[in-house]
């Protein structure tokens, strides 16, 4: 049934001082398809990659609009995100029905952390199995924001969540420079390429399967219907893709792993801290 | 039929009729001198309360004027009763009416900012979200029946834009480069709005003549005010000051004959 001994709740710990359910969450956030967020001084971008459950069935939405100036990528249970959306719509509704004004990005993370904590502490609860990328804009300009079970939240230059995502990390990382500096079709390229070099060798990016959103200074939220999407993917299909680095992909793709030391019951074991000799 | 039985569920039968219930006392016929009907009082009156408030935008900038008078009913009752205040680094806000529906709506305020300090984000709060939030409050509180019995008027600097703006005990709220409130609704607006018309872009110093005058007009023909007033300035470059209690200079000659 469980990994081991310390697996039940959310709120045990492990004698290594770890929460394994809010660990075995963070893998839910890899199970789903990959999504790169980037930015550059005016415009974020977000850029998905959407996976049909079958031949038969549409591809699953993958980015959902918040507000005009924001919106979100999702990786892991779609269920919950619709759960994390619709909370993050409502703060910003009400925030501009008392203040007629756009809900800060900073502001909108640091309440959805909050609640994100909430269930990491307590035991009739579990994590929410979903990471997000959040692009937004607002008075202090672009921000890609990342989110994990663990309730922890990032402020990114640019980020990858999702299946073999490191591979996209990775290519970002390389051009980490030009991001800032380039203009908002090279930042979408950017992505695309980003995006490409998480996919297998027999997978290619096409208008069904891939999303594209972009906020900013002068822009509303918008997701990309698949004609612009056709324009940006025919202008990267001349680039060649980067060689697939194989150990990141490796590592990356691992199914949960139990923590090394704690394999079947065990008494805790004490070591320094009690150590009264 | 069926209605008797469910009462029955509740409270079992009485033991005796036309007389007090076990354990209580009897209740004469027609002595009773409280009826409770259910109902409750929420609307109010003002107690002490300040004048009008006038505020006008100029080139860089926002003026807010208003006395310092406490009135009780129409006694002059407070003289040294400050009613226009610095929100924040880029906001002012004058109030008229009842001074302690103020003075709470001032702590709630000063609350807000210093929560929003307390995340220290670098944003800070503009005044058209301050005007919109007491547009709320205060149309909440008169949906109840029970109104915060002020006007204010909000000015403040957004970004590069000027804002000023107003609300009543209604929730009527709108924004305006020339507003006054109260009596000087009546007595100032009309000399601000032609002083505005005429000179779109006032210099800080003509703008703080005309409300001297203004003020003047006011302390001459309404019979709440007083001859000193606040003056809340809010400029680009010199940020918030809220000055006074300035004097005004009157001449009664006429009225002692």
């Amino acid at each position: 049934m469980f990994r081991n001994q310390y697996d039940s709740d959310v709120t045990v710990w492990s004698p290594q001082g770890r929460l394994h359910q809010v660990e075995y969450a963070m893998e839910a956030v890899k199970l789903g398809s990959a999504t790169v967020g980037l930015k550059n001084k005016t415009h974020a971008v977000l850029i998905a990659l959407k996976r049909a459950s079958s031949e038969l069935s549409a591809h699953q939405k993958k980015i959902f609009p918040i507000d005009k100036h924001m919106g979100i990528s999702i990786s892991g249970l779609t269920a919950d995100a619709r759960m994390l959306s619709r909370y993050m719509r409502t703060e910003c509704l009400n925030y501009k029905y008392s203040h007629d004004d756009l809900l800060p990005v900073s502001r909108l993370l640091a309440s959805l952390g909050n609640k994100l904590q909430t269930c990491t502490q307590r035991y009739d609860r579990r994590p929410y199995g979903v990471g997000l990328l959040i692009a937004g804009y607002d008075d202090q300009g672009p921000h890609i924001y990342q989110t994990c079970p663990s309730s922890n939240y990032f402020d990114c230059k640019a980020m990858a969540i999702g299946a073999r995502s490191q591979s996209a990390r990775t290519y970002l990382e390389k051009h980490l420079n030009d991001l800032l500096t380039c203009n908002l079709d090279e930042l979408i390229k950017h992505g695309l390429r980003a995006l490409r070099d998480t996919l297998p060798n027999e997978v290619d990016l096409s208008v069904k399967n891939v999303s594209i959103a972009v906020v900013g200074k002068g822009t509303n939220f918008k997701i990309f219907d698949e004609d612009a999407i056709s324009v940006y993917l025919s202008q990267i299909e001349d680039d060649k893709r980067s060689k697939l680095a194989e150990p990141d992909v490796e590592q990356d793709s691992k199914p949960p792993q139990p923590p090394p030391s704690d394999e079947g019951p065990q008494e805790p074991q004490v070591t320094v801290a009690m150590d009264t000799d | 039929m069926a209605l008797l039985n469910k009462a029955d569920w509740h409270t079992p039968a009485p033991f005796w009729q036309n007389g007090p219930a076990p354990g209580a006392f009897y209740h004469f016929p027609g002595g009773s001198t409280h009826v409770d009907t259910g109902g409750f009082q929420r609307s109010q009156a003002p107690i002490t309360t300040g004048t009008s408030v006038v505020g006008i935008q100029f080139k860089d900038g926002v003026l807010i004027a208003a006395d310092i008078l406490g009135s009780y009913g129409s006694l002059a009752r407070f003289r040294n009763l400050e009613r226009v205040m610095k929100v924040n680094d880029n906001i002012i806000l004058g109030a008229g009416g009842d001074y302690a529906d103020y003075q709470c709506l001032k702590s709630n305020i000063e609350r807000k900012i210093l929560e929003e300090e307390c995340l220290d984000d670098g944003l800070s709060l503009k005044p058209k979200a301050l005007h919109c939030w007491l547009t709320r409050v205060m149309y909440n509180r008169r949906s109840h029946f029970d109104p915060f019995w002020n006007n204010f008027i909000i000015g403040g600097l957004e970004g590069d834009k000027v804002f000023l703006g107003t609300v009543d005990k209604l929730g009527t709220a709108y924004s305006d480069p020339v507003i006054a409130t109260g009596y000087g609704a009546y007595m100032a607006t009309p000399i601000l709005r032609k002083a505005y018309e005429e000179n779109k872009d006032m210099t800080k110093d003509q703008a703080i003549e005309l409300l001297y005058k203004v003020m003047q007009v006011l302390f001459y023909r309404d019979a709440r005010s007083f001859p000193k007033y606040q003056l809340g300035i809010i400029t680009r470059e010199g940020g918030v000051e809220i000055q006074g209690p300035l004097t005004l200079d009157s001449y009664w000659g006429p009225a002692i004959i």
